[in-house]
């Protein structure tokens, strides 16, 4: 019986999303748990696996677009795992004994098979490995197309290089020209164009989105970290030992904006439609950074969590991330985020709204900083902290107020529930 | 009673290849043909005496009128027709001879006679002495192939209204020759008549000639025919063909005139029909299809067990090269192999000067179709060897897909274009791109050349011609 291989439903508003690499191929035996191909959306890559074992049919190509819900494969669990060693002993003659047909055997193509000049051409320009695409040709042979379409695909995941020209009938010289320059790395050219993956096309349209639909506005504060450095500083080795992970500035900020979120509701709520949704719980999202644009992993309840448990949340997202093992429930229904441009050593930004919700509190670099301290010029650890907020329903006096609790916190630790 | 493995009925170049195989498998075979000798229409009143004789009369045509272009003086440049009918029947002879060879090298059983499947696993051989005997087999291969058409109003009477056949065989040129049908063979044996001395006029009923060829293409050669003396009436509908005294008068309307048409022989060339008469296909119910083809699943078996079909006797292209690798891969089938024919990388070739060639979807085609392609042309004008040759006619032409540069299409028009055209099959064999043709070394100088230009001029980099 053939098992239908859908497309999951990942998480709240996502409807679609690319099949940006299949990792095994029609006709392959897959046990249940191996991973068939990587679903790419808006938020997330995440890889899909195969329920049950039996022998793969994929309906769509690589880099095509899909909905939640989209039939893109079929898993035939009536075949059964072939013997150990098949591949070379099943090429030998077959026996000829009865007029019965035989559909034509799919041979993949091997790793030494021999290329076409244009294909060639195509995986030395692009880089690409032949034995990592199928092929389409001839006994599986690679063909122009394939390994376009692999250029192609592999460019939507996000490896920066030029995708070659393709021919067209159009124009004819300076298109060639764009096409060689770009294809060869652009030595002479002084522009060059390459299509946006699909996670970074969403990226922009979101952005763009959030920017059209709030009335995002910013406010600045500032605080002296002297406090959270002494106190992180006094604790280190002994929250190292117990937890083993370090003690951040993160956690601080965590839990110093939930007490600022406590004095001011609205910020860690929402506009739906024509009402306003008021969060009673904190879940926080913490924008990191990644080779395939910012992702926002949340913490949740994060003001029932330690402070050694908000730390363990957030280094297991780093590594999640840097994996792009992140999974979408691990990125959707965040209330409040916080973002540290501090660590690219940003000194003052005004943070974008992550939708739907109403607030960011952008972190930044701690520097040292000549300030008036009871008369006297001290020299203090300082940070610029930034609110940007939805000031549809969050007034300047409110954003101003959660700027000063967060700097109050952060000043007197002894405000926050320190657990440690 | 003898039993095989395959009983193959039909001897032309489907049957007697699937024979060749079936033999090289080790499959216990017998070929059945109804003529004295083996391969069918192609080898004897087809392809090759056509070829024979297109070939004779091209040389005549050089002699009178290209030599003097290179210098070389004839005088009294004369044909002895006798003589060019006796080669060609030479040329047929030894093929067919060489078929029969091959038959025993093969170790096939030949049955001479007419072969009537009389149930699934038997079929009768009726030989012209009228002997019948009966042979068991496993398996039958219908390859019985075609026969031309015969218009209801024109009917062949071997004399002054001609099929193919009899248009190879003439003692003399006719002196007015009209042919109906502007196909293939029509244009092969207008173009050997013409050369000859005949004065051709060709009618055609649809508003261009070689119909399935690219329309640029056909529409060049049309103008090279014209300009080599041949008549063409297209939009003409023939309505009456009447033969009185030796004479021939064919009436026909264009547009709303009615035309008439006085000749010595009328050569009807309007298309072929599958041969299945006396085959007994309805007494053991195998199914044709509406026109009368044979039909077949994609292992080319019918709707009876045992019983398979390939050639013209089946849907597709009345091809000597399809009918061969459908009978390969038909008997590849029988004997548990995976045989498989590309339908879409079949070429189709009109033997005239120049020699027309196509391969896989002309350019309107792939329209119809709303593929995006990009087209890739090189004339012979620009090609060294071409001019060298003083053959500077005709040009090629690659159909490629817009996004994935996969060739859709190849046509030339030149004349060695059924030569040429090979190249193009194979790398659409290997589902091969322009650029892979064009990244290809071609030695120089030859006619070659230009396809790889052509190929190159896809992605508007040719090298000998500006790219527009």
């Amino acid at each position: 019986m053939s098992v239908e291989v859908k497309i999951p439903a990942v998480g709240e508003s996502i409807s679609s999303g690319v099949v940006s690499v299949w990792h095994k191929k029609s006709g392959d035996f897959v046990n249940a748990g191996d991973a068939l191909f990587t679903l790419e959306t808006d938020k997330v890559s995440t890889e899909i696996v195969a329920e049950n074992a039996g022998v793969l049919e994929t309906n769509v190509d690589e880099g095509q677009e899909v909905k939640i819900g989209e039939v893109v494969a079929t898993i035939d669990d009536s075949k059964s795992a072939p013997a150990a060693s098949d591949s070379t002993e099943k090429k030998s003659a077959p026996e000829k004994t009865e007029a019965k047909a035989v559909a034509p055997a799919k041979e993949k193509s091997t790793n030494d098979a021999p290329l076409s000049p244009a294909v060639r051409r195509i995986v030395e320009e692009e880089h690409i490995d032949p034995a990592s695409v199928s092929g389409t040709g001839k006994d599986g042979r690679l063909t122009k197309g394939d390994v376009l379409a692999a250029a192609q695909n592999r460019e939507s995941v996000g490896d920066g290089i030029a995708v070659p020209g393709k021919p067209t009938a159009s124009p004819p010289v300076t298109e060639a020209a764009t096409q060689d320059r770009s294809a060869s790395g652009g030595q002479d050219g002084r522009v060059t164009r390459k299509k946006m993956s699909p996670l970074r096309r969403k990226i922009a349209a979101q952005l763009v989105m959030a920017q059209q639909t709030a009335a995002i506005l910013t406010t600045f504060n500032e605080c002296d970290m002297s406090a959270v450095q002494k106190l992180r500083a006094d604790s280190q080795e002994a929250f190292t030992k117990k937890n083993g992970l370090k003690l951040g500035f993160m956690s601080f900020f965590i839990k110093a904006s939930i007490e600022a979120l406590k004095a001011v509701p609205p910020i860690n709520g929402r506009i739906e439609d024509e009402d306003f949704i008021q969060n009673n719980f904190y879940d926080i999202g913490v924008a990191v950074g990644t080779e395939r644009g910012l992702v926002v992993p949340v913490v949740r309840d994060a003001e029932k969590k330690s402070f050694a448990d908000l730390e363990r949340d957030i280094a297991d997202y780093a590594v999640k991330a840097r994996e792009g093992k992140l999974k979408i429930e691990d990125l959707t229904g965040g209330t409040f985020t916080i973002s540290n441009g501090g660590v690219y050593g940003s000194l003052l930004s005004t943070p974008i709204l992550n939708p739907p919700q109403s607030g960011i509190l952008g972190m930044h670099k701690i520097m040292e900083r000549a300030v008036v301290v009871g008369g006297k010029v001290v020299i203090r650890p300082m940070m610029y902290l930034a609110l940007s907020y939805d000031h549809r329903v969050i007034d300047g006096k409110e954003a101003v107020t959660f700027l000063i609790t967060v700097k109050q916190c952060i000043e007197d630790p002894k405000k926050l529930p320190l657990d440690f | 009673m003898e039993n095989f493995d395959v009983v193959i009925i039909g001897s032309g170049p489907g049957g007697y290849v699937a024979a060749i195989r079936a033999g090289q498998l080790g499959l216990k075979t017998a070929i059945i043909e109804k003529d004295k000798e083996l391969g069918g229409t192609c080898l004897n009143v087809g392809c090759i005496p056509s070829k024979a004789l297109l070939t004779s009369s091209d040389h005549f045509m050089f002699a009178k009128k290209e030599a003097a272009k290179h210098g070389i003086v004839i005088d009294n440049v004369n044909v002895d027709l006798n003589k060019m009918q006796q080669r060609k029947d030479k040329v047929v002879k030894t093929l067919t001879s060489g078929v029969r060879a091959l038959m025993k090298g093969n170790k096939v059983t030949t049955f001479e006679g007419m072969g009537t499947i009389v149930a699934p696993g038997k079929v009768s051989v009726k030989s012209s002495a009228g002997e019948t005997q009966e042979i068991e087999t496993k398996n039958i291969i219908i390859a019985t192939g075609s026969v031309p058409i015969e218009l209801p109003f024109a009917k062949f009477d071997g004399k002054t209204i001609v099929s193919s056949t009899e248009a190879l065989c003439f003692t003399e040129a006719p002196k007015k020759f009209l042919v109906i049908g502007a196909g293939a063979i029509g244009l092969e044996l207008g173009s050997v008549w013409s050369r000859l001395g005949s004065e051709v006029t060709t009618l055609e009923f649809l508003p261009r000639i070689a119909l399935g060829f690219d329309l640029e293409l056909s529409n060049l050669l049309q103008r090279s025919l014209t300009a080599q003396g041949m008549t063409f009436h297209l939009e003409t509908k023939v309505t009456a063909v009447k033969s009185e005294n030796g004479r021939v008068t064919t009436t026909a309307t264009k547009g709303n005139e009615e035309v008439k048409f006085d000749a010595d022989k009328v050569l009807v060339s309007v298309g072929r029909r599958p041969f299945s008469e006396g085959l007994g296909a309805e007494k053991v119910g195998i199914e044709l299809d509406d026109k009368k083809r044979i039909k077949i699943d994609k292992n080319f078996r019918t709707n009876i067990e045992g019983i398979y079909a390939i050639g013209d006797v089946i849907a597709g292209p009345m091809l000597a090269h399809k009918a061969e690798d459908e009978g390969i891969a038909c008997v590849e089938i029988i004997a548990g192999k995976s045989g498989h024919v590309n339908y879409d990388a079949i070429p189709g070739i009109i033997y005239t000067n120049p020699e027309l060639a196509g391969v896989g979807l002309t350019e309107d085609q792939a329209q119809e179709k709303k593929i995006d392609i990009c087209i890739g042309k090189f004339p012979f004008r620009a090609n060294g060897r071409a001019l060298a040759n003083e053959d500077p006619d005709g040009m090629v032409k690659f159909v490629a897909d817009a996004k994935t540069d996969r060739i859709l299409g190849a046509h030339i028009l030149q004349h060695a274009a059924s030569e040429l055209i090979a190249e193009a099959v194979s790398v659409m064999e290997f589902g091969g791109s322009s650029e892979d043709l064009g990244r290809t070394c071609h030695s120089h100088p030859t006619l070659s050349e230009a396809v790889k230009e052509a190929a190159l001029a896809v992605e508007q980099r040719a090298l000998h011609i500006g790219n527009r």
